[in-house]
């Protein structure tokens, strides 16, 4: 047999072409496409004004996909981020809004700008511990992500309703501007939450790409056994992805509230199918193996444009549902379809 | 140099006795072809030398020491590499990554301590070179043919010096064509003295590349010779029964 030493120093595809097959790229060209659109057909829509918003507006949902994306990577989901945005964003207002506690905590709290970290911090806590509970029963005691993210979905819906007391939470006492700065402020012209998209979309992008960690979420969606086999702790990583998902809805939580200055237990209500479509719009493969922090940030921006357009353009909020439905199934289809030409 | 020896091996799964009483030697740099019938228990032979099973009795010795394995990162980090049936290789990443799953070469330390690709890259193209074939090292393993896909199952076994390899049906559901690239392979490992246990169905294969024949029969050995001194209508005899046992 002939061999043919110059062929391993090749490479099957150009950077191009590797390019060219991301769906992470045409979503990016439909997104400008549809930015291009609305330039010319709607003054509004290039307001500096409007495109804050959208922006802002993405960035909630953008945070959350780039930890489902995790989740979804190892071929799992996380059907509870929108309710761990509700317990989270109460349990930061209850901590803020430090009357509903007892009297030494409230008075001890107060002293300076600590009870603002403390809220923070103990919401980003709960994030984790939520989905180290949702991952903890998936990995070890291997029950199915579906049914533990959905019973999780009802679950930290309702301890945010005990945790509420069905209160909604605004006075975030004495030093309340520097909360309502991190979430609702602006750096340069451009959203907190938004800056914050960015920096996530990298950190964790660098994460999945070059970090042994990262290979090892890949490995484990892309062939559990193998990645097993390979001495890498599946469980591990699988119960650390949901810790992620957690996290990041913690984080969005605490931004989206100190946008609102408010907060109640409906926060972050069905904001799981929105942060599920970003991400699948986005390229992340629900089979698992597949997907970036990239595709969850333009997934998320693509959709926020089209709600934006679409409401520009006159059609009843009522049809939105519709939209996101379409989406999903959309881009679910697109992904068989591109799967079937690869085959 | 005995590489392993196996003493009276047994194994239960409940009530059903899988294998009995296997002993048998493989030598430094010998190849052992395993053949049997489906359910002979050549599997649950390999997954214990693997450490993916505890033999209910017996004793596994591995250069001259007595080891129990736990898990199968016990037995490769005796010194015992495996490629399984079904390669056990994540579709969605590269040859190199697959290459070093589990055993990333990185720089810096941590929290910045990043995968060091150049090296993975530059390392297992040496190792491609080395088995001579022509996979390449960026390629997403989905996009293998069966025999390069082999080529990157068996170049992982090559990362650390092993110094025996177990094969569970390597050439089954590949071309002729990659079928002769597979068994070259396996010359391969043989020229740089790791001895090999080859489990197969197809006796050419085994034939062509092994000296020592081993066959089991329903958990028991029933022959332990060297190819030499056997032949294809033998070992066909001692599978099927035809053949008590030599």
């Amino acid at each position: 047999m002939k061999f043919n030493k110059e062929i391993i120093s090749q490479s099957e595809k150009t950077a191009f072409q590797k390019i060219l097959s991301e769906q992470s790229f045409w979503v990016t060209i439909a997104l400008f496409g549809i930015c291009f659109v609305m330039y010319f057909v709607e003054d509004a829509f290039s307001s500096k004004d409007n495109l804050f918003n959208i922006t802002r507006n993405f960035s909630f949902i953008g945070i959350m996909a780039i930890g489902m994306t995790f989740v979804i990577i190892t071929a799992g989901i996380d059907l509870s981020v929108g309710s761990i945005m509700g317990v989270t964003g109460v349990i930061c207002g209850l901590f803020l809004d430090a009357q509903y506690l007892p009297d030494w905590y409230a008075k001890s709290a107060f002293f300076g700008v600590a009870y603002v970290w403390v809220a923070i911090i103990l919401a980003l806590l709960a994030g984790v511990l939520v989905g180290a509970i949702n991952g903890y029963l998936i990995a070890y005691l291997n029950l199915s992500p579906f049914v533990v993210t959905l019973g999780m979905m009802a679950i930290a819906r309702s301890l945010a309703l005990v945790v509420s007391n069905n209160k909604m939470f605004y006075e975030f006492g004495p030093k309340e501007e520097i909360f309502f700065e991190i979430g609702g402020g602006s750096i340069f012209g451009v959203a907190n939450a938004t800056w914050l998209l960015i920096i996530l979309t990298i950190i964790m992008g660098l994460v999945l790409k070059y970090t042994a960690y990262g290979k090892h979420v890949y490995a484990v969606g892309s062939n559990k056994k193998a990645a097993e086999l390979s001495g890498i702790n599946t469980r591990w990583i699988e119960m650390s992805v949901y810790m992620i998902s957690g996290l990041f809805a913690a984080i969005s939580a605490v931004m989206i509230v100190g946008w609102m200055g408010s907060v109640t237990n409906a926060l972050g209500y069905t904001y799981e199918l929105r942060v599920i479509a970003a991400t699948v719009i986005g390229g992340a493969n629900l089979m698992g193996g597949v997907g970036g922090t990239f595709g969850a940030f333009i997934g998320a921006a693509l959709m926020e444009t089209i709600r934006n357009s679409l409401l520009m353009a006159g059609i009843d909020p009522y049809w939105q549902g519709t939209f996101l439905g379409l989406f999903i199934v959309g881009a679910v289809w697109l992904e068989k379809v591109k799967n079937k030409k690869n085959n | 140099m005995t590489v392993l020896s196996l003493k009276n091996i047994a194994k239960n799964f409940g009530a059903i006795q899988a294998i009995r009483d296997i002993s048998f030697n493989i030598k430094e740099s010998e190849t052992v072809g395993l053949m049997g019938d489906n359910g002979a228990g050549k599997s649950t032979l390999l997954k214990i030398i693997a450490g993916n099973f505890n033999p209910s009795s017996g004793s596994i010795e591995f250069e001259n020491e007595e080891v129990h394995f736990q898990k199968p990162i016990d037995a490769r980090e005796a010194g015992i590499e495996v490629v399984y049936q079904d390669l056990a290789l994540c579709n969605h990443l590269t040859a190199a990554a697959n290459v070093f799953l589990g055993r990333e070469i990185t720089k810096g330390v941590w929290p910045f301590r990043f995968l060091d690709y150049p090296k993975m890259f530059k390392k297992s193209a040496e190792l491609f070179e080395e088995l001579k074939s022509e996979t390449r090292p960026k390629d997403l393993v989905m996009q293998m043919s069966g025999g390069q896909r082999q080529a990157v199952a068996i170049a992982r076994t090559r990362l650390t010096n092993p110094k025996l390899v177990l094969m569970d049906e390597p050439t089954a559901a590949i071309s002729v064509r990659q079928v002769a690239e597979v068994l070259d392979l396996i010359k391969r490992l043989k020229d740089q003295g790791i001895a090999v246990l080859l489990i197969s169905h197809r006796m050419p294969d085994i034939f062509e590349v092994c000296e020592k024949l081993v066959v089991l029969r329903r958990g028991e050995k029933v022959c332990d010779k060297l190819i030499k001194q056997s032949s294809t209508e033998e070992a066909t005899g001692l599978i099927t029964g035809a053949i008590d046992r030599v």
